[in-house]
């Protein structure tokens, strides 16, 4: 998994609440075996005026020009800002490896759906809920002429807009995994003698579970 | 000290604990084909085991063909993700139910009707649905394909504990009221992000009333309120339903399982960190009207005005959503004409769906406006039953094509979908722009308001139809 320590980049104002999965990547795709190659289809719906089929060439799809992440100055972006209930619906994780594969490493908005909140950490990708407020001020920055950047610092858990600065909270355990980039598998598997005696009692305790 | 089912099941299976995180034992894993390709790749590529291959129970759903399958599937990208399940399964001797076997189903309706689903059990699935499984007394979640991999090589999940609510529901509800309304209706109290960051527990006399499938249409539908776990307490009808099912526990072991499950409710006085009180009777039978399962109202309602809504974001939204619907405020939900109809998914394709919504379509005729009606049985031994109670021949006879078992106009990632702009009353758990066919229209309903949909062309209020 991708690290993320410090992460400098433009925000993308994605003003709508309620953005489900479904939406961030449709249905089609997650025919895929694969866990790469989603970007491209990343929003399909909202951001093409055609239909999205796996495998249909990028070249002869017709772009939305109103979708915000069509408009030039957002290109670039690599820090989502959205409204509340971000990621609501299907547990798939293409919706995370979508998001990253177009080059998303940071999402801002009020609050997320728990299961996708908790998929972005295992793709190296940080949800940081933000209160209202700072939501309405980030939104109309980012859709001002001079647009928003900003600097994301992860170990002091701070938010960098030029001179002002917000902190945010997180779980020490998902905030060291993606400082470190760690395999959280390889993790409990150092555990693995704690599992094995659990089962044991578990199995014994409740024997009609082993099947 | 009273603990809540959700404590109880909980501390059984805790491995490790620091500081809040949670090492938690895994008793169930079901698998279907979208979600677990990268899982298994992942494993494979970091030379590691499946823990336990007998938690697994496997399951090809979403992109099955729901129409004759004597010619396989003929789109090559959805065969490909099920030959993938298949050699997976067959690679680590996994138990799978493949396409042509008579057990295959929707994941979250064969693991009950198998008997594979007890009360007390953690059971995960790379599927949000999974809450429907908490009906019996389990705790059971949706998780994403990288704790898929982590459970199939760990058979543990790390977690945190999530926040108890108590969903309590009292008053009688007529035979016209079914639990996918009651859900509906909850949903459209608390929000889609009310359950965000708890485990809902759903209890009360009209709960206890409810049979074991209207209870897993309940559950199923807690994710659509945000909650990842729905519970309901364990009680006669939970054991009774189990009872001689291929995995459940038999002999000396049954009466030992049922002995523990027995004390799998919350207990007197236990505290939750939030309280709901719903009263049923005065529940209508429940429509959508937006994008949003929370944007419902009752069939004698009205469209509302998305100015009139006290909430900012709600101005915005329901106005985005009714632009999308191509409906207007105002308007009679009982003038809303449709053109196609779905009984399926998850949430209600069980055999009293389909009693239910067979005893209204028969002896009539699907409307002359609707394109098309679809019923789509939960899984090859619903589709049995169904057939031999002649519930097929009623729903043929009025109009309706009946399918093969699968997830089918749910998500629309078979054949089974709706073009642009077409409305479809549909009794699965998702209206979201696109969910059944890029601009298609979703209205969901329960069985009863979609079989009347249908024979009637647009929605009425089934308690006042012959
Ligand atoms: S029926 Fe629909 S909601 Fe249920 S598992 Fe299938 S796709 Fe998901």
């Amino acid at each position: 998994m991708l690290p993320i320590n410090k992460h400098d980049g433009i925000v993308i104002p994605l003003d709508r609440s309620n953005v489900d999965t479904d939406a961030i990547i449709p249905k089609q795709f997650l025919k895929s075996i694969k866990r790469s190659g989603f970007g491209p289809n990343l929003f399909d719906e909202w951001r093409y005026l055609d239909r999205g089929e796996p495998g249909k060439e990028l070249a002869v799809r017709k772009v939305n020009p109103e979708f915000v992440l069509n408009k030039p100055q957002y290109k670039n972006g690599t820090i989502l800002l959205a409204r509340e209930n971000f990621g609501c619906g299907s547990s798939r994780e293409h919706a995370p490896w979508a998001l990253l594969d177009f080059g998303i490493r940071i999402i801002l908005a009020p609050s997320f759906a728990d299961i996708f909140y908790g998929n972005c950490f295992k793709n190296g990708i940080l949800p940081i809920p933000i209160n209202k407020n700072i939501t309405d001020l980030f939104f109309e920055k980012a859709q001002s002429e001079e647009g928003l950047r900003l600097n994301i610092d992860l170990e002091i858990q701070k938010i960098i807009d030029g001179n002002d600065s917000y902190s945010f909270d997180i779980d020490m355990f998902k905030k060291y995994c993606l400082l470190e980039g760690l395999d959280e598998i390889g993790l409990t598997l150092k555990n693995k003698a704690d599992i094995k005696n659990f089962e044991n009692n578990y199995h014994s305790q409740f024997p009609w579970l082993t099947k | 000290m009273a603990s809540t089912l959700y404590e109880k099941i909980f501390k059984r299976h805790v491995v490790r604990e620091d500081n809040d995180t949670f090492l938690i034992y895994i008793d169930r894993h079901l698998i279907h084909e979208v979600t677990s390709p990268q899982a298994f790749e992942g494993l494979r590529s970091a030379n590691r085991s499946i823990w336990r291959a007998n938690s697994i129970l496997a399951v090809p759903d979403h992109n099955v063909p729901t129409t004759d399958r004597k010619l396989g599937i003929l789109d090559p990208v959805s065969k490909i993700q099920v030959d993938t399940l298949d050699s997976n399964c067959d690679q680590y001797r996994l138990t799978q139910f493949k396409m042509n076997d008579q057990r295959q189903g929707i994941v979250h309706v064969i693991g009950p009707e198998q008997g594979s689903t007890l009360p007390g059990m953690t059971i995960v699935c790379g599927d949000s649905h999974t809450s429907t499984h908490g009906a019996f007394g389990s705790l059971a979640m949706g998780i994403g394909t990288s704790e898929v991999e982590h459970v199939l090589a760990t058979q543990c999940l790390i977690v945190r504990k999530f926040k108890t609510m108590q969903v309590n529901v009292t008053g009688n509800v007529s035979d016209y009221i079914s639990a996918k309304d009651i859900a509906l209706h909850i949903i459209g109290k608390i929000g889609t992000a009310g359950g965000n960051g708890y485990a809902i527990e759903f209890s009360g006399p009209t709960i206890n009333e409810l049979s074991m499938e209207g209870r897993m249409t309940l559950c199923n539908m807690s994710i659509e309120a945000g909650s990842r776990v729905g519970l309901i307490g364990v009680d006669s009808k939970t054991i009774d339903y189990l009872e001689g099912r291929p995995f459940s526990p038999n002999g000396d072991l049954w009466n030992k399982a049922v002995d523990d499950w027995k004390n799998l409710v919350s207990d007197e006085g236990a505290v939750f960190d939030k309280v709901i009180n719903v009263d049923a009777s005065i529940i209508q039978p429940q429509v959508t009207w937006g994008t949003s399962p929370e944007m419902v109202c009752g069939i004698n309602e009205v469209i509302p005005n998305p100015k009139q809504q006290v909430k900012e974001s709600n101005k915005k939204g329901y106005e985005k959503a009714l632009e999308y619907m191509g409906l207007e405020q105002g308007t009679n939900i009982t003038d809303i004409f449709l053109d196609k109809i779905f009984i399926g998914s998850c949430t209600n394709s069980r055999i009293e769906d389909l009693r239910v919504a067979a005893n209204i379509v028969k002896e009539k005729k699907v409307a002359t406006n609707i394109k098309q009606a679809l019923v789509v049985p939960g899984s090859g031994l619903v589709k049995k039953q169904a057939e031999k109670e002649g519930l097929d021949k009623i729903f043929i006879e009025a109009g309706f094509e009946w399918r093969e078992p699968g997830c089918s106009m749910c998500l629309a990632m078979n054949a089974d979908r709706l073009e642009k702009e077409e409305r479809c009353a549909s009794t699965s758990n998702r209206n979201f722009e696109g969910r059944q066919g890029k601009g298609g229209r979703t209205h969901l309903v329960s069985p009863q308001m979609a079989a009347a949909a249908a024979i009637h062309g647009r929605f009425v209020d089934i308690r006042e139809i012959d």
